[in-house]
Order: C-alpha cells, then sequence, then structure tokens
C-alpha cells in the first residue's frame, strides 16, 4: 500500500509537485505525462529516494522519510538506463552485490543468484562482462538484481524507452507474471494497456484517475 | 581496455582454484624475481615460465594477445630506445621483464572473478579501520572503477558520433564539453542507483 497525503516536492525553484493525495491499493499502477511533469519525482518518492518538501508519504505503512534505509530494503526500484543500476564488472556479480548484507552463506548467494539469472533467461551469461550485454539484457540484468531481493513492491522508471519492441513485449509480459505490486512510470502507452489504475500527471498534478482507456485517453486529449 | 574490464575466463584449472589472495601475493614474487634477473637466458627462461602457466590456465590464446596488446607499442619503443642507449642483451632483458610482468598480472586478472578479488582486497584492507576507513567501501570503489572504464568508453564513442554527425571533428571543446556533462550526469544516476540498492543502510 502506498499513500501520498498533500505531498509537494520542491527542487531548487521549481515546484515539481505541487499538492498529490492518493492512495494505491491496486497490484499494478501506470503513472503518465509530459517531460517534466513529476513522473519520475512521483516514482522517486515511493522508495525515499526523493523526499516531499511538505506532505507524507508512506509506504507499506512506514514514513519514507524516517525509514528511507527499511523501505528501500522492500521496494525495488528499476532506472530507464541500466548502466547506471548496473554496479560490478560481471552479471553474477552485479546480482550478488544484491545479497551481500542478507548474511547468506557462499553456497546461497550462488544458488539464489544462478535461479534469478536462469528465470530471466540470463543464465548463460553469469560470467560475462555487463558491457557485452545488449541494452535490453541489460535491462533484464538491472531486473535480476531488483527481483533476487524478493522486494513487496516494484517502482519502474520508464523501463521500456531504450528496448526494442520485442524487449519491451519481454518486460510487459514479465510485469504480467510477477506477484508483486508494480507503480510503472512510462511513455509507453501500451505497456500499461491491461493495468488497474492509471495515474495522469501535468505540470505536478494529477490530471486524471482512472483506469487506463479513460486515462490515457484524457492523455492523448492534453498532449494535443 | 578489454584486459582490464571484466575479462574474467572460467575455467577450472589449478589457476582458478588458487585463493586470489595467493595469485596476488605470488604475482608480488614473480614481479620482484623479474627484476632480479638480469640475462636475457634467464628472462627467456621466465617466458617460458610465463607460457606454460597461460598453457596451464587454459584461457586461450586471444584471451593471453588481449594481455599483452595494450601495451605493444609501449614495448616497441622500450626495445629501440634500449637498443640504441645500451645494448642488445640489454634491451632484449628489459622489455622481456615489461611484457612478461603485464602478461603475469593479466593472468591473474584472467583466472580470478573480480568478487573473489573484492573480497580479498576487502580482508588485506580491514586495518584501514583503524583510520576510520571502510573496507567495504574502499573494494566497492574499485569495483566501480573497473565498471566505469567500459561505461565512460561508450559515453566517449557516442560523443564522437554525435561530432562526426554535426561535422566538428576536430575540436577539442567540442568533444570534452559534453563529455565531461555526460560523465557526471551518470555519476549522479549511479549515487542514485546505490542509494535505491540499500548502499546507505
Amino acid at each position: 500500500m502506498i499513500e501520498l497525503a498533500d505531498v509537494h516536492v520542491r527542487l531548487g525553484q521549481r515546484d515539481v509537485l505541487r499538492g498529490i493525495t492518493v492512495s494505491l491499493p491496486e497490484r499494478r499502477v501506470g503513472v503518465i505525462g509530459a517531460n517534466g511533469s513529476g513522473k519520475s519525482t512521483f516514482a522517486r518518492l515511493i522508495n525515499g529516494l526523493a523526499r516531499p518538501s511538505s506532505g507524507d508519504v508512506t509506504v507499506l505503512g512506514l514514513d519514507t522519510r524516517r525509514h528511507a534505509a527499511r523501505i528501500r530494503r522492500r521496494v525495488g526500484f528499476l532506472f530507464t538506463d541500466p548502466d547506471a543500476q548496473i554496479v560490478m564488472p560481471t552479471v553474477a556479480e552485479d546480482v550478488a552485490f544484491s545479497l551481500r548484507r542478507k548474511g547468506l552463506s557462499r553456497e546461497e548467494v550462488e544458488h539464489r543468484v544462478q535461479e534469478v539469472l536462469a528465470r530471466y533467461g540470463l543464465r548463460e551469461h553469469a560470467d560475462h562482462p555487463a558491457h557485452h550485454l545488449s541494452g535490453g539484457q541489460k535491462q533484464l540484468l538491472a531486473l535480476c538484481s531488483v527481483m533476487v531481493l524478493e522486494p513487496d513492491i516494484l517502482v519502474m522508471d520508464e523501463p521500456t524507452t531504450l528496448l526494442d519492441l520485442r524487449h519491451s513485449r519481454q518486460v510487459a509480459d514479465l510485469l504480467r507474471g510477477l506477484p508483486q505490486q508494480v507503480v510503472v512510470v512510462s511513455h509507453d502507452l501500451a505497456l500499461l494497456e491491461d493495468f488497474d489504475r492509471v495515474l495522469v500527471l501535468d505540470q505536478g498534478r494529477i490530471v486524471a484517475d482512472a483506469e487506463p482507456e479513460a486515462a490515457i485517453g484524457h492523455y492523448r486529449k492534453i498532449m494535443s | 581496455m578489454s584486459g582490464l574490464t571484466g575479462a574474467y575466463v572460467p575455467g577450472g584449472s589449478l589457476l582458478h582454484r588458487l585463493p586470489a589472495g595467493a595469485k596476488l601475493a605470488g604475482l608480488a614474487a614473480s614481479c620482484t624475481a623479474l627484476l632480479l634477473l638480469r640475462s636475457p637466458v634467464a628472462l627467456t627462461g621466465a617466458a617460458a615460465v610465463v607460457a606454460l602457466l597461460y598453457a596451464v590456465s587454459g584461457v586461450g590464446g586471444a584471451a593471453a594477445w588481449a594481455q599483452i596488446r595494450p601495451v605493444r607499442w609501449f614495448a616497441v619503443a622500450l626495445f629501440g630506445m634500449q637498443l640504441l642507449f645500451v645494448d642488445l642483451p640489454g634491451a632484449v632483458s628489459s622489455t622481456l621483464r615489461v611484457v612478461l610482468a603485464v602478461a603475469l598480472a593479466g593472468l591473474v586478472t584472467l583466472t580470478t572473478r573480480t568478487a573473489a578479488m573484492m573480497a580479498c582486497l576487502e580482508r588485506r584492507l580491514a586495518p584501514a579501520r583503524l583510520v576510520g576507513l571502510d573496507p567495504f567501501r574502499l573494494s566497492l570503489l574499485l569495483s566501480l572503477t573497473l565498471r566505469s572504464v567500459p561505461v565512460v568508453a561508450e559515453l566517449a564513442s557516442r560523443v564522437r558520433e554525435a561530432q562526426r554527425a554535426r561535422g566538428v571533428e576536430r575540436s577539442v571543446r567540442a568533444f570534452a564539453v559534453p563529455l565531461v556533462v555526460s560523465v557526471l550526469r551518470h555519476a549522479d544516476a549511479l549515487g542514485e542507483a546505490l542509494s535505491a540498492r540499500g548502499l546507505d543502510d
């Protein structure tokens, strides 16, 4: 459960979000809006990467201002550019990096890493350098490194922007199969078509909040 | 560049199975030995030993060449200079010394996973805690450095492409400014990603 109560975010001279109040119990929530509408900041509020200037963000019953570290352990975040998210030189090492403070034995770490790599089709790349992967495979690796921690919520900031059609579809299929609550910020309207709920942001405010068809329709109208 | 970054070649040879610490210690010892060897004959013998080690490791010729390749012109220049100012045996010795040291270091990289190297460094760096440095952060710094080399190389090639498209290939400023900007932007994104992955805990 994600709840925002009258949230304002001010970055420097700019009001990025102005008075967002919303609670999100649905399993699949999409967020759309123009460039600079505040979407990315909205996503970053959910795992405490961005803090509200005023108002409260409560995730899984915890206030993001006081419990950012605890929330981040339970909220996975996938960035647009996987290159920034991959911190270790090889594929398996990057996934293992996520587990470094779990106090698991080396065999257990190895086992979990192999398991998640197999699930997302990267098993034969385990020992390859991360920079030898294609863009789509890098995004899958970033997803593996998040999913290996079995988060309760997964937040994605434009996960398909840099991907070709085949990899975008693969991500869409993966999303459908995830048991977690998922919040996806995207320009890829097709990705959100079968979501439970879609928010439309414009100039830091929620201007539409409905099932996908109505929300996307509204978005097309304000963009034209 | 591939000689430095994630060049690990999976395998089950004796060298792969040796602990990272033993390999690093061996590397230090053998590089010292290379410095002490004077005659070209002894160094040729050392070259045979290095070749044998490569054969034992089973990493293959291409991987071996990739280690030496970055220093090939340096080796040629060094040989030429030494030949000019010293003599032939001296030139052979010092060139072999450099090439063999690089080859040995490369062999350690090829047969050791970065994670194993990091774990070993983390243990060795443990005394740094006494002066208030976190060994985990120090070893993370090293892995991030390794990881950043190919990323920055790719940013540079993207900037170069953009320059070519705009026909300003020769301007140093048109290359440096966008590269620095994109590297800084990457650093920001990396910091954010590290926080998201729980580094602040």
